[in-house]
């Protein structure tokens, strides 16, 4: 599929633009040969261009970027993608023992009480059984043997953070602790104060990690994932409307005006959510690939979680370098799957689901199979919208992404056994506006993963055929809106601003109050040129009712956390707005957007009000 | 992408990695080595005078622009009433021209007096030269370069910092003047302990 509109730029010439990254970077022809850029015969890896080493120099020339690096070269594909550990509950937390009332004295950062407990104390007994707990630490990893270990801040140390295996129906609790170090210790970028966002979860307020709600180092945040369906307490109780599963889920840090730094420096993991239908195991549910151990916190084989990121990488110290003085979005010329740097991935020659999410900063993919040296469109399925099913699958040759979005897929690997293929980024981007509109030939992209199918199948895949998988039907969008409420984004003097207004750090404005359980449309305009934005609204998902007055394409026909707002577009969402109460964000998902205050503050109450443009 | 069968990965070639200090790094990579004069015809040096050790708050601007500058530098003003006795002792505000070859010293001096600019606030002009690197060094740049050169479009944005903590964001200076000290406060001193 494609991103429908861009911008119209005149198109490089690839060869051209390849030749003076070579030079740029200034690669002897014995390099060249090194990172795979050339032939030992001397002509040049795929004629279109010469991906994983060249194509990100665009980041140097871009944008506001204060200062123009190239990252030092590195080898691609020798390393294999690393799998984020699955985190296991614990039995009894660290610290005092959980309250529903913030345990300030106990040196908890919470400011409210845990809503559903006090609420919903039947189908939410206080406390929950299931306890987690994380420490947000700095830690050492290796992202390329052709770089220094990387000193990252992640939860538990690592980066891409513990995956949780969730299921709906279990509450869990999870005690999240700031062990960061003293800022001076930071590396040169990121705030040691910390506000975890569980991206696309039907949350209480307090749990969901508001922007302004950080916390500092030597704190500690209960927070509580209900993991109900939306609904149970409204529209469909008491468990809530099936049709609003939702399946995967990242988290992230969220700190206001300082998320691009703490994220970039690795406070980003997945949360996976299963139920009777999506289960983890392909013999039951809707039998989508996946093969459990016997435990429910084993990892699911053949169902892969997979962070596509991008950074730059210092030249003289080979340290993560993030641009501190950037305004418009930051590009990486690495890109890194599960934080190794363009790593392979074996596989067996069956179906396999990966659960992508692009976890910025400012990137937007649009990710193909590529065989070697063929420029065949090579189909796969596509499964779910921001980690939400589809009615059924989309056979496909591409899916696109921006910030935050997530693209569940399916790979068939079974006529590609003793093979290699590869994912492609080919969309063009040369700053952190957006992408220029070009899609790139194969070969002339970004390379991400390589993966090497092995000859015979070792675990016999029992997944349906994805072309006779039916998942979730859409919730009913034609319910009369209470009221329409329209967001206008602009940029006057350098400054974001929504509605002509700007934002204030402290989250303290209400630029509009939501009554609980109603229905409302809201309509996002792109008023900003050149610019392009992911727009994220917390709490519930959301359908497309039109772009431009344009039915959404196939794809989109779902539910979804993120508008990717094109230039110059108009989209028009339906929320059904249920359950809970409390503060929630809009914002711009470029992280170097969004932490330029391309935000606001909106509330759920009881009684809402109807400001059309808030 | 792949290799031929004859180009394998040869083995990484052992690299030396510069081992600075990342204080120095981000020195080196943002804050160029120029002198700049004062409203108050005193010559400075960007790093060493005016951002070493210090909680900075930057913003461009030029005296005679009659846009975003006269509304960005009233609320400046209350941004520096509501950080009471800070600016000047370990906060610093620093507005840089657009136009240095019309804000001489006794331009921005005027200026200032005009504002009621008070002490800890210093209005900084240099060659033509100096000042577009320092502007493009500290990011206060449009991508789209027919804004970029179009001075009356010139950014409204504050960046502020805490030097020797490494810690940068920038924010709106059409923000409320609290919401601006709060972004600023973002960046104090930790436990309370000056370091640096």
């Amino acid at each position: 599929m494609r991103i429908l509109r861009y911008r119209e730029l005149p198109s490089v010439a690839n060869a051209r633009k390849n030749r003076l990254e070579i030079i740029a970077a200034g690669l002897s022809r014995r390099e060249l040969i090194k990172y795979g850029l050339i032939s030992s015969s001397g002509y040049l890896v795929f004629k279109n261009g010469l991906s994983q080493y060249a194509s990100g120099v665009a980041w140097a020339s871009g944008g506001t970027g204060t200062t123009g690096l190239t990252s030092p070269p590195t080898r691609a594909f020798i390393e294999p993608m690393p799998i984020p550990p699955v985190r296991r509950p614990v039995t009894t937390l660290s610290g005092p023992a959980p309250t529903i009332n913030p345990n300030t004295a106990g040196g908890e950062a919470r400011t409210r009480p845990h809503q559903a407990f006090t609420k919903y104390p039947t189908k939410f007994p206080f406390a929950p059984a299931l306890k987690f707990e994380t420490h947000q630490r700095p830690g050492q990893m290796l992202m390329s043997p052709d770089l220094p270990l990387q000193t990252i801040w992640g939860h538990d140390g690592i980066w891409p953070a513990p995956t949780y295996y969730a299921a709906y129906g279990q509450q869990i609790l999870v005690r999240n602790f700031n062990d960061l170090p003293d800022p001076s210790q930071n590396g040169g970028f990121g705030i040691p104060e910390v506000s975890t966002h569980l991206h696309n979860l039907h949350s209480p307020s307090e749990s969901d990690g508001f922007p302004c709600d950080f916390f500092g180092r030597g704190k500690f945040y209960d927070h509580h994932y209900t993991n109900v369906l939306a609904g149970f307490a409204s529209t469909h109780p008491p468990d809530g409307d099936i049709n609003e599963a939702l399946g995967t889920l990242w988290y992230h840090d969220h700190r206001v005006d300082f998320t691009a730094q703490n994220v970039y420096k690795g406070l980003a993991g997945f949360y996976l959510l299963y139920n009777q239908f999506d289960t983890g195991d392909e013999q039951t549910g809707f039998r989508i690939p996946g093969v459990g151990g016997s435990s429910f916190y084993d990892p699911v084989q053949f169902d892969v979680p997979m962070m596509l990121a991008d950074r730059v990488f210092d030249p003289s110290t080979g340290q993560l370098f993030f641009d501190l003085f950037n305004l418009d979005g930051i590009l990486g010329d690495k890109f890194l799957v599960n934080g190794k740097v363009q790593p392979f991935f074996e596989v067996e020659p069956r179906r396999y689901r990966f659960r992508l999410v692009n976890s910025g900063p400012s990137r937007w993919y649009e990710v193909f199979l590529t065989d070697q040296g063929s420029n065949t469109q090579i189909p796969f399925w596509l499964i779910a919208n921001d980690g939400n099913l589809l009615p059924a699958p989309i056979s496909v040759t591409s899916v696109a992404a921006a910030v935050a979005e997530r693209r569940d897929i399916i790979i068939d690997f079974r006529q590609w056994a003793g093979k290699t293929l590869y994912l492609e980024n080919r969309l063009e981007q040369t700053d952190g506006r957006g992408p220029t509109g070009n899609t790139l030939p194969a070969g002339a992209g970004n390379f991400l993963l390589q993966f090497r199918v092995k000859s015979k199948v070792t675990t016999t895949d029992n997944s349906l055929d994805p072309s006779h998988m039916r998942f979730y039907s859409l919730p009913d969008k034609t319910a009369p809106a209470r009221v329409t409420r329209t967001f206008r984004f602009e940029r006057g003097n350098g400054q974001w601003q929504i509605n002509g207004r700007l934002m204030d750090a402290d989250c303290s404005t209400v630029r509009l109050r939501v009554k609980q359980n109603s229905v409302e449309n809201w309509v996002l305009q792109n008023n900003s040129g050149s610019w392009m934005h992911p727009i994220h609204i917390h709490v519930e998902e959301f359908q497309i009712l039109n772009r431009n007055g344009v039915a959404p394409s196939p794809f989109e026909v779902s539910r979804k956390d993120v508008a990717p707002l094109h230039h110059n577009e108009n989209m028009r969402l339906f929320f059904r707005f249920r359950d809970w109460e409390g503060r929630y964000p809009l914002h711009c998902h470029n992280v170097v957007h969004e932490d330029h205050a391309m935000m606001l503050r909106w509330d759920i109450d009881q009684t809402g009000d109807t400001n059309a443009t808030p | 992408m792949p290799a031929s069968k004859s180009a394998k990965p040869a083995a990484a070639a052992p690299k030396t990695w510069d081992k600075s200090q990342v204080r120095d790094v981000i020195r080196k990579r943002y804050f160029p080595e120029v002198s700049l004069t004062t409203h108050e015809g005193k010559q400075v040096r960007l790093y060493d005078d005016l951002i070493k050790d210090k909680i900075v708050v930057m913003n461009f601007f030029y005296a005679t622009c009659e846009g975003i500058c006269v509304p960005l530098t009233s609320n400046l003003v209350k941004v520096q009433a509501l950080l009471k006795g800070r600016v000047g002792k370990d906060i610093f505000m620093y507005s840089f021209s657009l136009k240095p070859a019309l804000d001489t010293p006794e331009v921005l001096h005027d200026y200032a007096r005009r504002f009621h600019a008070g002490p800890g606030w210093q209005f900084l002009t240099g060659t033509p030269d100096d000042m577009e690197l320092v502007r493009r060094r500290l990011g206060f740049v449009d991508p789209d370069p027919a804004i970029d050169a179009d001075k009356t479009s010139h950014t409204g944005m504050v960046r502020y910092g805490n030097e020797p903590l490494q810690l940068w964001s920038a924010c709106p200076g059409m923000s409320r003047p609290d919401s601006l000290v709060k972004s600023i406060l973002a960046v104090d001193w930790k436990d309370g302990k000056r370091q640096g």
